[in-house]
């Protein structure tokens, strides 16, 4: 277990910026999660940290030792690969023993701890079967007992559900989960799925455009995204536009063109007044309300506990809501309100 | 049309038919013939077979082949692996001038290189005067008419055929694996031993199969770069139908030849399957 400190960390492939300085601090035993759409700079920031790509810039700190130029094998990190990279021509039982014969671990030890390793993953008694008589969800299992077996300072995993179907991919997220509880392990793990993202982290750092736009919980991003980027990429979001009419006290005023009113809400840093910006409210903030914003109902869509309705207010603007089944109104007009608490006036995201 | 699959096994049969009839005009009639040929010699049916088997100077014959093969076969293996190895890691300019120089030599006929060969080797050729100049030794070397010649000969003809089929193996290995290695503590040589060579090893078998069987039937350059001592079974065949005109006897030398060379494909199936023959060189 070990703090890691990225500090100025960038990289740039010939003129292409991969990533931006990038200062960040990991605490013992955190798992954090890179989270962004593919070329926003995640997997270089966990290749430079693994020690397969030499940052251009910036140091990398390991419980105080600075590891920039030191080559992977010196490291001790566990990596944990999309697409597994399990040795083909080995056991499952030699894949998970290889980074405890290379310390030259002692036999008996060796192999109490292999079988130990294959324990957690819930793989007893698989040793000896080739990897290619395993499943995907199998092999990943296989995969994290040969990161975790060597004890790493970091564990650190590349999208490693991307490579498997939806069931299987519950189930190994739930196990990695599991498997962290269990056993706190300093973690940075990369995906570009939001749900991934929020089942397993501590933390969460969205990425975009080789710069980590807003870290946070999954709490502090869900409920106080800086800008309409984040609001995107972390659930479902309605964002209308409109210009700032006001800030004051840490609130905001949005006059929205075809609204009578204007739309109050929290305000997020970067705000001026005049600049365009968006309000977002999430679906499940809009109900029905008398007296409300008329809305005309476009598609309901049913999604079990949970319905889902399309609504066109009388000012032109599309949202949806989720409500309970139980609580959505019949017809083809309601009027709608949501509490102001609920809304945040966002700047638009930074252009890439 | 009554079926998919009937049409396309009958289009498949009608692409294929030209080559199948001159498959089996000039080369499984003369064979059928040639095997019939080994068994009408005057002395019995059976008499080719004894003597070409019996005979100590042709026993020899087969073992001056089978040495000479497996001789080319290593050194070929030994010189083509770090080459291959190193096509897979160097940049794209690079890779496509040692591409050409790999493959080069496939587009020039083997009779004039092992003519090149025999001007380079000879007692006054560039090599001994380049080594008995640098002082290396004080007399030429024979390097030519004798086993040494051959082999320098057949290693460098058969090169490509090592070179392409290990090439295509280490190519196939996942990068991945290689990080995997290295960040789970190996060294650059305890990820080459443990998961470079183990892999690229079905590459490695492909080669050798390949080599070994075009070196068992190498006809031109051992006549030309190997003497009387050095003789292989092509050679001794030649002699019996140019010389001797011995068809029978020479027939059953082609037989035990190419019942070695089935051994040979057999083995090696067991290890390398005929598809990963033909993958290597896509």
């Amino acid at each position: 277990m070990s703090t890691v400190r990225f500090e100025g960390i960038a990289r740039h492939f010939g003129p292409v910026r991969a990533l931006l300085p990038t200062d960040l601090d990991i605490p013992q035993g955190e798992f954090l999660t890179l989270l962004g759409p593919s070329g926003s700079g995640k997997t270089t920031l966990l290749n430079i940290c693994a020690g397969y790509l030499e940052p251009s810039a910036g140091r990398l700190i390991v419980d105080g030792r600075d590891v920039t130029a030191a080559p992977p094998r010196l490291r001790n990190m566990g990596m944990v690969f999309q697409n597994y990279a399990l040795f083909p021509h080995m056991t499952v039982a030699e894949n998970v023993a290889y980074g405890l014969k290379v310390r030259n671990v002692p036999r008996a030890e060796l192999s109490r701890r292999v079988d130990e390793a294959l324990r957690l993953v819930r793989l007893e008694g698989y040793g000896g079967r080739a990897i290619r008589q395993l499943s995907g969800g199998q092999q990943q299992r296989v995969a994290l007992a040969r990161a975790m077996v060597i004890e790493p300072a970091i564990l650190l995993m590349d999208e490693p559900l991307g490579a498997l179907d939806r069931q299987l991919r519950k189930e190994v997220q739930l196990e990695i989960r599991r498997l962290h509880l269990a056993r706190p392990r300093t973690s940075i793990y990369v995906t570009h799925d939001q749900e991934e993202a929020l089942v397993m982290s501590d933390r969460i750092a969205v990425m975009r455009g080789g710069r980590i736009v807003q870290i946070g919980s999954g709490a502090d991003l869900y409920e106080r995204p800086v800008d309409t980027f984040v609001a995107r990429f972390l659930g479902e979001s309605n964002l209308i536009e409109g210009r700032v009419e006001a800030i004051a006290d840490g609130r905001a005023r949005l006059a929205v063109p075809g609204l009578s009113a204007p739309i109050e809400g929290r305000a997020a840093a970067g705000l001026a007044v005049g600049a365009v910006a968006s309000a977002l409210i999430r679906p499940e903030a809009i109900r029905a309300a008398a007296g409300g914003i008329e809305a005309g109902v476009i598609e309901r869509v049913y999604l079990g506990e949970i319905v889902a309705l399309r609504l066109r207010l009388d000012g032109g603007h599309e949202v949806w809501s989720r409500r309970f089944a139980g609580e959505v109104p019949a017809g083809d007009r309601i009027a709608i309100g949501w509490d102001a608490g609920a809304v945040s006036i966002l700047p638009p995201a930074e252009a890439v | 049309m009554s079926g998919a699959g009937g049409t396309s096994k009958g289009a498949a049969a009608a692409l294929m038919a030209p080559a199948l009839l001159v498959v089996a005009i000039v080369f499984l009639a003369p064979l059928v013939r040639l095997f019939a040929m080994s068994f009408e010699a005057k002395a019995g049916p059976m008499a080719t077979y004894l003597e070409v088997l019996g005979d100590p100077i042709y026993r020899h014959v087969f073992v001056n082949t089978f040495v000479v093969s497996a001789t080319v076969t290593v050194v070929a293996i030994a010189i083509a692996y770090p080459t291959a190895f190193a096509l897979t890691r160097i940049g794209p300019a690079w890779r496509t001038l040692l591409f050409a120089c790999v493959l080069f030599p496939l587009w020039i006929s083997v009779l004039v290189r092992t003519f090149s060969w025999m001007l380079l080797l000879e007692r006054n050729g560039p090599i001994n005067r380049a080594l008995v100049g640098s002082g290396l030794i004080d007399q030429p070397l024979s390097l030519l008419f004798n086993r040494t010649g051959v082999l320098i000969g057949m290693v460098q003809v058969l090169l490509p055929y090592a070179v392409l089929p290990i090439y295509a193996a280490v190519l196939r290995i996942d990068p991945a694996l290689i990080r995997a290695s290295e960040g789970l503590g190996a060294s650059r040589l305890r990820t080459f031993l443990s998961v470079l060579l183990p892999l690229s090893m079905r590459g490695v078998a492909t080669a050798a199969t390949f080599v070994f069987l075009l070196a068992l039937g190498f006809f031109i350059t051992p006549a030309l770069l190997g003497g009387p001592a050095s003789m292989t079974l092509s050679m001794l065949i030649d002699s019996l139908v140019n010389e001797r005109l011995d068809w029978p006897l020479a027939a059953a030398a082609s037989m035990v030849l190419m019942v070695a060379a089935l051994i040979v494909v057999g083995l090696a199936g067991r290890f390398v399957s005929v598809r990963a023959i033909a993958e290597a060189h896509r």
